[in-house]
C-alpha cells in the first residue's frame, strides 16, 4: 500500500529555496532516504536528509557572494550547482570571484598586491630602505642584485655635452618645433628611430648579421616586449619551456597577465649550465602528459644569470626541436652588447640568415637597459620573422609605446656608429676589468664562480658556505648575507635553479673600492660559515 | 609555409578581431592617409577630422620648452642630470613627477579637490590605463557597463588582452543623450538574467563623442548605483581640462567628498594627451581610491612606464604654476573659440550640434540628410561625405551609438584656414543635398548616391599612422 507522501520539512526548504541547491539536494536524499528507511523507518529517513540539507544550505549562505544568480556563463567554467563555493585559481583563467567582502577586485589583483615574497624582490626592497653610500651611509646594504651598467655614464653624458640641443625638440624645418614630438606617432616606434635600432643591433652583434627595420616593432622595454610576444604566441594555460637558472624577472613578464605557464627545463652545473636537448624533450613530453600545449621555448642568449654563451650546436639543435614540435623560439638577446669574453655571440638571426629555413618561428627580444644602460628611457625591441606576429606585436604597442621625446634623443646617439664602436669598446674593457676584480677577489674566498663571458654579473658557487645543501640552506645564507653581510645578492632558488648555493653577484653598479668592501663582508660571513658547518 | 598553418602558430588573441581596427572608424583614416589635405600642395585632400588632437596650444608648450633648457637633459644646462635619469627604472616613478601630476589634476578641476602623489600609477597613455584598470578590477568573462556612444576603442582597451566584455547602455537624443539611472538598472538587470558577472560601470566624462559634461545631479546617481550594486565606477576624465563653457566639468573625485561611498569603487584614468596635447609623450596616469588597486596598478606599469626623460621634463612643467595657470586658461579660451566658430558656420548651414561644454570635437546632427533612420542609410551618408565632400568625420555607429544621423567631427586639430575650408565644403554639400531633395520630391525618383563600397583592410588605421611631417601638423595655429 502506498503511503501519502508526508510533507517533510525539506520538501518545504526546498520550495523556499530558489536556485538550483534543491536540485542537488534531491539527489542526495532521495537515495539517502531509502537507505536510512531500511532501518530506522520514515523518522530517520527523513531525519537525517533533513538536517543533512539544512546544514548544506546553511553552509551555502554563509559562502554565497553579495551577488545573486548562479554561474557566469564561461568557456573554461565547468557546470555546476554550487556556485559560492570559493575556487583558488593559480590561472587567471578560470573565473572566480575573488575575495569575499563587501568590494571585489579581480583574482590577478588579489594576488598580485600581497608583498612580493620572492627573495629576488624582498632584496631589492631592503636596499631602497638601506642603501649603502659610501660616506652617507657606509653600513647600508651594498646593491648587488640589480644588473645595471653604471660603468660608461662618462661616455654617453661627454657624447651629449659635444651634441648639445636647444631643447628636447627636434629642429622640423629649421625652426625649434613641437610637432616632431608632440602628435601622435606610430606606436610601433619611429621609422627613423627602428633604422638607427637596426643598425645599432647589428653593430653590437658585431655585423655578423644585419636587422630589417621592416621586421622591427619598438615597445616601451624589453617588459612589455616580451609579455607581447607571450600574448601574441600563446593562449592563457600554454606554456614556455624555459632553461633554468632563468631571470625571475620572467615569472611576471610572461605568466602575470597572460595566463601561460612557464616549465623549467633544468641545466647543470656540469654542463656550465647549458640547456641539453635530452632534457628539453623531457620537459616537453612531460609537460603534454599533463594535458598542457607546449607553445614556445624562451632562452636568454648571453643568459641571465649565468652569463655564458648558446654555442652554434645548440642553437642549431634547438631550431630543429622546435621544427619538429612545431613551437616557437623566443630569444631574448638582451645583453648581447654586454660581452667582456673573447668568445663570439652568435644572435638567432645570425643561424637562420645561413640557413634556408623556416623563419616563421623565431623571435627575438633586445632593449637599450643594459647595452647602452638605459633602463629609464623605455626602449624594448620585438624583432621577428613572422609577417602575422608582427601585424599583431604592432596593434598591442598602442599599450606600451615609447615616448616621442626619447625616441628623438636616442635617434641621432644610436646613429653615431663612430661613437657607438667606442662606447662599445670601452665598455668591454671595463665590464672585463670589473669581472676580473670581483672574481678574482671570490676566488681569495675559495668562492668559484661559472665560466661566464657576458652580462653584468657573475654565477657564484657558495654552496661550500651553506650549512645543508638545500633550497633551505641556501636561503639560509642569503639571509645572512643581506642581513649580516649587508649585500644584496639573488639566490639560485629565486632564478629556479635545481643545485643550491648558486647566486647571482652583479658587479657593474660598483667602483673598485666597493669591490674591496663587498668581498670583505662577504669574508666575514664566510668565515661565521665555516666556523658553524 | 602555407597562411592558415602560420596563423595556427599564432595565439587567439593575436588572431581575433578585438582590436577594433577592422571597424568603419578606421576606414577613414585610410581615405585620409590616401590622400592627406594640404593647403598649398594637395588642396583637393581630405581633411582629418576624425583624430581628436589638440594642437591649439603647441606654442605654449614650445615657449616653455625653449626657455627652461635645464628640464631637457640632451642641452648643456640639463646634461649633468643625465646619469640619474637614465638610470631611474622604479615603476613608482619620479616623486617630482606624481606630485607634478597631481599638481596639474587639481588645477583642472579649478582646484576644488587635490590629488595624492601616493596614488597616481603611471601606464602606457590612457589607453595602458583603461586597460591596467581592468586588469585589477575584473576576470575575463566579466563585464562592465558602459554608457553609448562611447569612445570606439573602448572594447580594445577595456577587452581585447583582459577578457572583459563590455555592455553598451543606450543613450538618444530624446533627453540629449543623458544616462538615466532607470537605463542603468535595466541594463544591469538584463546582465543579471544572461548570467553576465557586471564588476562595475565605465564613464567618459567629459564625453567622448558626444562633448558634453555630467551634471551634478547624474553624477551623483551613478555614485549611488554603483555603491548600491557593489560594483566599481571607473571615469575616464581625460578632458577634464579641455572644457571650454558652461556648464562646468564636475569630477568624480569632487562628488565623493559630498556624498556617502565606498571609496574603494572610485578609480579615475587621465592622461596628458587631450589636455596638453602631447599624445606623443604617452603618459597615461591611474588614480584609484582603492590601495589594492593602487599596488597591483603599479606593479603593471612596468609593461609601460612613462619615459624617465618625459617624467623629468614633464615635472618641471607641470609644477610651474604660472606656466600651468596661464596654459588652462588659454586653452579653454582657444577651444571656445574655435566651437565658436565651426557651430556658428554649421548653423548658417542650418547643421545642428549636441550643446556641448567640453572635447576636441562636435556632434554633429545630420539626421535630415538621411534617406531613412536606419543604419545603412548613416554608412551611406558616410561614405559620400569621406569621398565627395572629402573630410574624415566618424560615424555614430562607430562609437555604436543607438541612433542613426549622428556624426563626431574634430576641430582641434587643424588651424582657421583649414576649418574654413572645411565649413565651405559642407556649405556646398548641405545645398546640393537641399537641391536633390527638391528634386526627389518634385520627381518621385528614387536618388541612388554613387559610391563603392570598400573593403575594409587589414593595414593598420590609427592614429598613429599619421606621420609628424604631415602637413596639418605644419599648420600654423
Amino acid at each position: 500500500m502506498t503511503r501519502p507522501r508526508p510533507r517533510t520539512p525539506e520538501s518545504e526548504s526546498e520550495t523556499r529555496n530558489p536556485t538550483g541547491g534543491g536540485a542537488t539536494a534531491m539527489r542526495l536524499i532521495v537515495p539517502l532516504q531509502g537507505v536510512v528507511q531500511g532501518r530506522g523507518g520514515l523518522i530517520l529517513g527523513s531525519l537525517i536528509p533533513c538536517a543533512l540539507f539544512y546544514f548544506f544550505q546553511l553552509y551555502l549562505k554563509r559562502h554565497r557572494s553579495p551577488k545573486p544568480g548562479s554561474n557566469p556563463t564561461s568557456p573554461s567554467q565547468s557546470s555546476s550547482n554550487l556556485p559560492d563555493l570559493q575556487r583558488s585559481s593559480s590561472r587567471s583563467n578560470l573565473s572566480s570571484r575573488g575575495s569575499i567582502g563587501p568590494v571585489q577586485v579581480s583574482s590577478r589583483a588579489s594576488s598580485i598586491a600581497r608583498p612580493n615574497d620572492s627573495p629576488y624582490y624582498i632584496g631589492l626592497d631592503r636596499v631602497s630602505e638601506d642603501p649603502y653610500h659610501r660616506l652617507d651611509n657606509p653600513n647600508g646594504i651594498i646593491q648587488l642584485g640589480l644588473s645595471e651598467n653604471r660603468l660608461c655614464f662618462d661616455l654617453i653624458e661627454k657624447w651629449l655635452s659635444e651634441n648639445t640641443k636647444d631643447s628636447v625638440m627636434g629642429r622640423d624645418g629649421g625652426d625649434l618645433s613641437i610637432s616632431g614630438i608632440a602628435p601622435y606617432q606610430p606606436s610601433d616606434g619611429l621609422v627613423e628611430f627602428k633604422v638607427a635600432m637596426a643598425d645599432f643591433m647589428s653593430q653590437v652583434m658585431g655585423r655578423a648579421v644585419s636587422f630589417d627595420p621592416s621586421q622591427m616593432v619598438l615597445t616601451a622595454g624589453a617588459t612589455p616586449a616580451l609579455e607581447i610576444l607571450c600574448f601574441c604566441l600563446a593562449d592563457p594555460g600554454n606554456a614556455f619551456l624555459v632553461p633554468t637558472p632563468y631571470y625571475p624577472g620572467f615569472d611576471r613578464d610572461m605568466k602575470w597577465r597572460t595566463g601561460v605557464e612557464l616549465i623549467p627545463v633544468h641545466c647543470r652545473s656540469t654542463d656550465n649550465f647549458i640547456i641539453s636537448i635530452t632534457a628539453l624533450d623531457q620537459a616537453f613530453n612531460q609537460t603534454r602528459k599533463r594535458g598542457i600545449k607546449v607553445r614556445g621555448i624562451l632562452i636568454s642568449n648571453p643568459s641571465n644569470p649565468v652569463g655564458n654563451l648558446l654555442p652554434r650546436e645548440t642553437l642549431y639543435n634547438l631550431l630543429d626541436f622546435a621544427r619538429e614540435k612545431n613551437i616557437h623560439i623566443v630569444s631574448d638577446e638582451i645583453f648581447a652588447g654586454s660581452m667582456y669574453g673573447s668568445e663570439e655571440f652568435v644572435s638567432m638571426a645570425e643561424i637562420l640568415d645561413m640557413e634556408d629555413i623556416d623563419k616563421n618561428r623565431i623571435h627575438i627580444v633586445y632593449g637599450l637597459s643594459k647595452d647602452l644602460a638605459l633602463p629609464g628611457f623605455r626602449v624594448g625591441v620585438i624583432y621577428s620573422f613572422n609577417e602575422s606576429v608582427l601585424v599583431a606585436a604592432k596593434k598591442l604597442t598602442r599599450f606600451s609605446s615609447i615616448s616621442a621625446p626619447t625616441q628623438r634623443l636616442l635617434i641621432s646617439m644610436v646613429s653615431d656608429t663612430r661613437f657607438i664602436q667606442e662606447y662599445i669598446e670601452t665598455n668591454k674593457k671595463r665590464i672585463r676589468e670589473m669581472h676580473d676584480l670581483f672574481v678574482e677577489g671570490l676566488k681569495q674566498l675559495g668562492i668559484k664562480c661559472a665560466q661566464s663571458c657576458a652580462g653584468l654579473y657573475c654565477w657564484a658557487d657558495m654552496s661550500g658556505l651553506i650549512s645543508s645543501y638545500s633550497e633551505k640552506g641556501e636561503l639560509e645564507l642569503w639571509d645572512k648575507l643581506l642581513n649580516i653581510a649587508k649585500i644584496n645578492v639573488t639566490p639560485g632558488s629565486a632564478c629556479h635553479c635545481i643545485e643550491p648555493g648558486w647566486f647571482r653577484c652583479c658587479f657593474t653598479t660598483l667602483s673598485q673600492e666597493d669591490v674591496v668592501i663587498v668581498i670583505e663582508r662577504i669574508r666575514k660571513v664566510a668565515e661565521t660559515c665555516k666556523i658553524s658547518s | 609555409m602555407a597562411l592558415s598553418k602560420n596563423q595556427q602558430l599564432l595565439s587567439k588573441i593575436a588572431t581575433n578581431d578585438r582590436h577594433g581596427e577592422n571597424s568603419p572608424y578606421f576606414d577613414g583614416w585610410k581615405a585620409y592617409d590616401k590622400n592627406p589635405y594640404h593647403p598649398i600642395d594637395n588642396p583637393e585632400g581630405v581633411i582629418q577630422m576624425g583624430l581628436a588632437e589638440n594642437q591649439l596650444c603647441f606654442d605654449l608648450i614650445q615657449k616653455w620648452i625653449r626657455r627652461n633648457p635645464k628640464a631637457s637633459i640632451c642641452t648643456a644646462e640639463g646634461v649633468h642630470e643625465f646619469k640619474n635619469i637614465a638610470i631611474f627604472q622604479d615603476y613608482n616613478g619620479f616623486k617630482e613627477f606624481r606630485q607634478a601630476v597631481a599638481n596639474f589634476m587639481g588645477k583642472a578641476r579649478g582646484g576644488r579637490v587635490t590629488f595624492d602623489p601616493t596614488r597616481i600609477v603611471m601606464s602606457g597613455g590612457a589607453t595602458g590605463a583603461n586597460e591596467t584598470v581592468m586588469f585589477c578590477l575584473a576576470n575575463p568573462g566579466d563585464a562592465f557597463l558602459v554608457p553609448s556612444p562611447c569612445y570606439p576603442a573602448f572594447d580594445r582597451d577595456c577587452g581585447w588582452r583582459t577578457g572583459v566584455q563590455l555592455i553598451p547602455v543606450n543613450c538618444d537624443s530624446s533627453n540629449n543623450f543623458l544616462i538615466t539611472k532607470a537605463a542603468l538598472e535595466a541594463a544591469y538587470e538584463r546582465a543579471q538574467q544572461d548570467h553576465i558577472n557586471v564588476k562595475g560601470l565605465i564613464i567618459a566624462n567629459p564625453s567622448n563623442p558626444l562633448g558634453t559634461v555630467l551634471d551634478r545631479d547624474t553624477l551623483r546617481s551613478l555614485v549611488s548605483f554603483i555603491n548600491e550594486k557593489k560594483i566599481h565606477l571607473v571615469s575616464d576624465e581625460i578632458y577634464a581640462a579641455s572644457v571650454f563653457s558652461t556648464p562646468s566639468f564636475v569630477s568624480v573625485s569632487e562628488i565623493i567628498e559630498e556624498m556617502e561611498c565606498d571609496r574603494d569603487l572610485i578609480h579615475i584614468v587621465y592622461s596628458l594627451s587631450k589636455d596638453m596635447g602631447l599624445p606623443g609623450f604617452r603618459v597615461g596616469i591611474v588614480y584609484s581610491y582603492n590601495d589594492a588597486v593602487v599596488n597591483c596598478g603599479r606593479k603593471m606599469s612596468s609593461f609601460g612606464l612613462v619615459s624617465s626623460q618625459t617624467q623629468h621634463l614633464l615635472a618641471s612643467m607641470l609644477s610651474d604654476n604660472e606656466f600651468v595657470d596661464n596654459f588652462l586658461k588659454e586653452n579653454s579660451k582657444r577651444l571656445a573659440k574655435r566651437h565658436s566658430m565651426f557651430t556658428k558656420g554649421l548653423e548658417k548651414v542650418g547643421i545642428a550640434c549636441l550643446k556641448s561644454s567640453a572635447g576636441l570635437f562636435v556632434w554633429m546632427d545630420l539626421r535630415r540628410l538621411l534617406k531613412e533612420q536606419t543604419l545603412e542609410s548613416e554608412m551611406n551618408l558616410w561614405r559620400v561625405i569621406i569621398n565627395e565632400v572629402k573630410l574624415n568625420v566618424s560615424p555614430g555607429s562607430s562609437f555604436h551609438c543607438s541612433e542613426p544621423g549622428w556624426f563626431r567631427v574634430c576641430f582641434a586639430n587643424m588651424d582657421d584656414d583649414t576649418v574654413e575650408v572645411a565649413l565651405e565644403r559642407i556649405r556646398v554639400f548641405v545645398e546640393k543635398q537641399q537641391v536633390k531633395s527638391k528634386r526627389k520630391f518634385q520627381n518621385n525618383l528614387n536618388l541612388k548616391l554613387s559610391y563603392t563600397p570598400r573593403r575594409y583592410d587589414e593595414s593598420v588605421m590609427s592614429p598613429h599612422m599619421m606621420s609628424p611631417r604631415s602637413p596639418l601638423v605644419r599648420a600654423r595655429t
